[in-house]
């Protein structure tokens, strides 16, 4: 560094950029960042390589490193932080953060720069990273004067981590790395301009109460709002639901906001969710939606969805209110809040509850249940991924460990939320909203991080996981013990069975045609190896998988030509659910109209 | 609520002046494919940071909603305001408008400007310039009837707008 550049600026109090921008994540409670170094970063590399108070985590990809960074967000509650350097670092980390943003994950990515006086010249590895990543992120900054430096840092967390959570970037000029730049601490005072609501109108939650009470077939559906308010605002939805004896369901990102055990619970709703959480949907006539955004894949024919019923919402982000569906009851705030007021306030109310008229709806969803749409066969050797799903379950239970999943993307992930039952918030990783291949080994590596001795396993597809099968090596850097269960029907087994239900069995480029040996694969990675290719050798294999005190991978062939269901066929309203092979004709009279949706 | 019926509205923004403010603005339309009528933009207060957008744009009622929740989401944003909503509001925008001709269009092109109270801030023996304050409509209509007169230039700012009264907007 020039002496001219140092000189000028520097006070006794001032410290060079890269020092202070470890200070302030450490103010902020940083344990740990997920990185990849380059040229434009090289100064908080060498600053991290003088302190003990933060730990990195090398990755082999900056996009796993955001998905890592998800994955330890979204187990602990905490933002999770991102270093990459310039240009190509920045660029691969954008489908991580695009996934983050999608699925509400609060994440803090560094990104490093060209010095500002290079900024615009195509210097090398020089991209426009607040342009490419504007509309990949909740907020970002370029950081462009050291007395910014700290002040943005800290700015950074509050809006990754406040409101609506969401992924935020700092791009770091080198020069700003290098130059002294002051200190301060994060700021005691409110934001400039963002505030977000959290306390919600008391009028409107009576309004809502006595809508509830007098509700003859009410349903309580929850999303991942609930994961994202904390805990507490899980264990005040169980509440709530007792206090009420209304059902509930969950939405894909919102499983294990509500235990998967209780007899109120209908399961996941939505294209792949069950008959009766989708039925109960669209017969109820008072809707309560708490964190949940109306997602395509829960609404299917908007036209249709759930016509009778009156809607409450309650969401943090008002933008997520009459997005998609118009409701009649808007509540804007923070999950945990909503739901503690609700509770007060049904305590309170004196309206009568239609008690006898809800038992009538019981009795209807009972019915429903009795489908047992969830039901599969296994007889014979080759082995239904539902099976082993549901075997996976059952003997993780048997161990009594914390155990935490997260998926990869496609028909294993919709059969390890059908089969897997979770009753505790923040043990589910899954990209839902991005829906990235790819994200499950990384999360499930962020997650162990994050929960040394629990139990981190990732269902994977064979095809998934070799987008970011490379952090098999970073597992064993670390000896992170991450399972890695694949269900491997040799096929895009998603793409498959839209092929086969919407195109005329036409399995163009579908076939997962010269796949690895994964447990060579395994081998060459430092980790254990296994195969179960017939049904009687999958207890042992998953046994062993569990016993294991360092990462696996397990190759569970499983059969080839499976599909999920139920599935409500895009363009297709609730009732008019597949149930089975048997009712597979009704998804080819799918029209282009439902064809073009995705 | 009338679905489909489609409307006009002009939103002011109040936000942070600093960069990419705008393209985070612009980006928000065409990302999520709204309308853009017209969009202004200026610093308002130098010592507050503060720029104010004017922006007009079309769609439903769900759909202007839609674009004020996700506007008001912006991080440098402060306020959101729907003034076509909000009670009796003003809407100026100023055109300077070329027009080039002689003899007679030229006699008539000034006597038009006179009765809509265009200005002429520049003349030569064969051009005007007109400036030109008002609504949008009023100087779609004397652009249109400029066009035969010789309209060569038109440059407009896009509307402008405020509250009538004392109800006002701040950060
Ligand atoms: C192959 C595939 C198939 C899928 N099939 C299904 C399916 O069958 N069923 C299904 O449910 N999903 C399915 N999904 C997932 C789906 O795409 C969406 O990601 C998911 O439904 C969205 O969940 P959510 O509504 O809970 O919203 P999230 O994306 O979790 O959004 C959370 C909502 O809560 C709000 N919020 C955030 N924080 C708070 C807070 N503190 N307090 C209050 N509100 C808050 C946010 O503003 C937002 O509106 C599938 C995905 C894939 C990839
Ligand atoms: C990055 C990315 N590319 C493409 C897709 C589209 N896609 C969705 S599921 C799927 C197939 C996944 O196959 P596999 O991992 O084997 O899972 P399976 O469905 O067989 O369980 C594909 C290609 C995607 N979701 N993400
Ligand atoms: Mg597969």
């Amino acid at each position: 560094m020039s002496a001219a550049i140092t000189s000028s600026t520097a006070t006794t109090d001032q410290r060079p950029g890269a020092e202070v921008v470890l200070r302030a994540l450490k103010d902020q409670g940083v344990e740990v960042i997920f990185g990849y170094p380059g040229g434009a970063v090289l100064p908080i590399y060498d600053a991290l390589f003088q302190q003990n108070a933060i730990r990195h985590i090398l990755v082999r990809h900056e996009q796993a490193a955001v998905h890592a960074a998800e994955g330890y967000a979204r187990s602990t509650g905490k933002v999770g932080v991102v270093l990459v350097t310039s240009g190509p670092g920045a660029t691969n980390a954008v489908t991580g953060l695009v996934d983050a943003l999608m699925d509400s994950i609060p994440v803090v990515c560094l990104t490093g720069q060209v010095p500002t006086h290079l900024i615009g010249n195509d210097a090398f590895q020089e991209a426009d990273t607040t342009g490419i990543t504007r509309p990949a992120t909740k907020h970002n900054y370029l950081v462009k004067r050291s007395d910014d430096l700290a002040k943005t840092v800290h700015e950074a967390f509050y809006v990754a981590r406040s409101g609506r959570p969401g992924p935020v970037v700092i791009d770091l000029p080198k020069d700003i790395l290098i130059k002294p730049a002051p200190y301060v601490a994060a700021p005691t005072t409110e934001h400039r301009s963002y505030r977000p609501v959290t306390a919600p109108d008391p009028a409107r939650i009576q309004e809502a109460v006595r809508l509830l009470k007098r509700s003859e077939r009410p349903v309580i559906y929850t999303g991942g709002g609930v994961i994202n308010a904390g805990p507490e605002a899980s264990r005040l939805l169980a509440e709530f639901v007792h206090l009420t004896g209304m059902p509930c369901t969950n939405t894909l990102m919102g499983l294990g906001a509500f235990p998967a055990s209780d007899p109120q619970f209908l399961g996941m709703l939505g294209m792949h969710g069950t008959y009766e959480a989708n039925l109960a949907m669209h017969g109820c006539d008072v809707m309560l939606n708490v964190g949940a955004r109306f997602d395509d894949r829960i609404t299917g024919r908007l036209d249709a969805f759930s016509p009778n019923s009156k809607k409450i919402h309650a969401d943090i982000d008002p933008s997520s209110i009459n997005k998609n569906v118009e409701v009649q009851v808007p509540i804007i705030g923070d999950a945990r809040q909503v739901l503690a007021a609700l509770i007060e306030c049904w305590k309170q109310d004196p309206t009568p509850v239609a008690k006898t008229e809800q038992l009538a709806w019981w009795k209807l969803i009972d019915e429903w249940r009795e489908k047992k749409c969830l039901a599969y066969v296994q007889e014979g050797s080759i082995i239904k991924p539902q099976h082993a799903v549901r075997r996976l379950y059952e003997l993780t239970r048997e161990t009594g460990r914390d155990t935490f999943i997260s998926t990869e993307v496609g028909q294993h992930q919709m059969w390890a939320a059908q089969y897997f039952g979770f009753e505790k918030p923040n043990r589910w990783m899954t990209s839902g909203g991005l829906g990235t291949m790819g994200y499950g080994l990384p999360a499930a590596m962020g997650v162990q991080i994050a929960h040394p001795d629990a139990l981190c396993i990732d269902i994977a597809g064979e095809a998934s996981i070799l987008m970011n099968i490379q952090e098999m090596g970073t597992l064993a850097q670390y000896r992170l013990p991450v399972k890695v269960f694949i269900l491997n029907n040799e096929y895009m087994g998603m793409v498959r069975q839209w092929q086969e239900l919407l195109h005329g069995s036409r399995y163009s480029e579908s076939y997962s045609e010269a796949l690895p040996d994964f447990v060579k694969l395994a081998d060459a990675f430092h980790a254990k190896g296994l195969r179960a290719t017939s049904a009687d050798q999958l207890d042992d294999v998953i046994k062993e998988m569990l016993a294991h005190p360092g990462p696996v991978i397990a190759d569970i062939c499983v059969a080839k030509d499976e599909n999920c269901f139920p599935m409500i066929p895009s363009g297709a309203a609730h009732n008019e659910m597949i149930m089975g092979p048997d009712q597979e004709q009704n998804a080819r009279s799918v029209t282009d109209e439902g064809k073009v949706l995705v | 609520m009338s679905d489909n019926m489609t409307r006009t509205a002009t939103i002011a923004v109040l936000v942070e002046n600093e960069a990419g403010i705008l393209a985070r603005v612009v980006g928000l339309f065409s990302g999520r494919g709204y309308n853009i009528e017209s969009l202004t933009v200026a610093a308002v207060d130098e010592e507050k940071r503060l720029s104010r957008i004017t922006v007009v744009t079309t769609g439903t009622d769900m759909v202007i909603e839609q674009i004020k929740a996700q506007l008001d989401r912006l991080v440098p944003v402060h306020r959101v305001s729907d003034l076509s909503q909000e009670g009796p509001h003003l809407v100026r925008e100023l055109a300077l408008i070329k027009v080039i001709g002689k003899g007679d269009h030229r006699v008539e092109a000034l006597r038009l400007a006179d009765a809509f109270r265009a200005r002429v801030v520049d003349a030569t023996t064969e051009s005007f310039v007109f400036e030109m304050t008002g609504a949008g409509e009023k100087i779609d209509a004397f652009c249109t009837l400029m066009r035969p007169l010789g309209l060569a230039e038109i440059s407009r700012t896009g509307a402008v707008a405020i509250a009538r009264g004392t109800s006002h907007i701040a950060a």
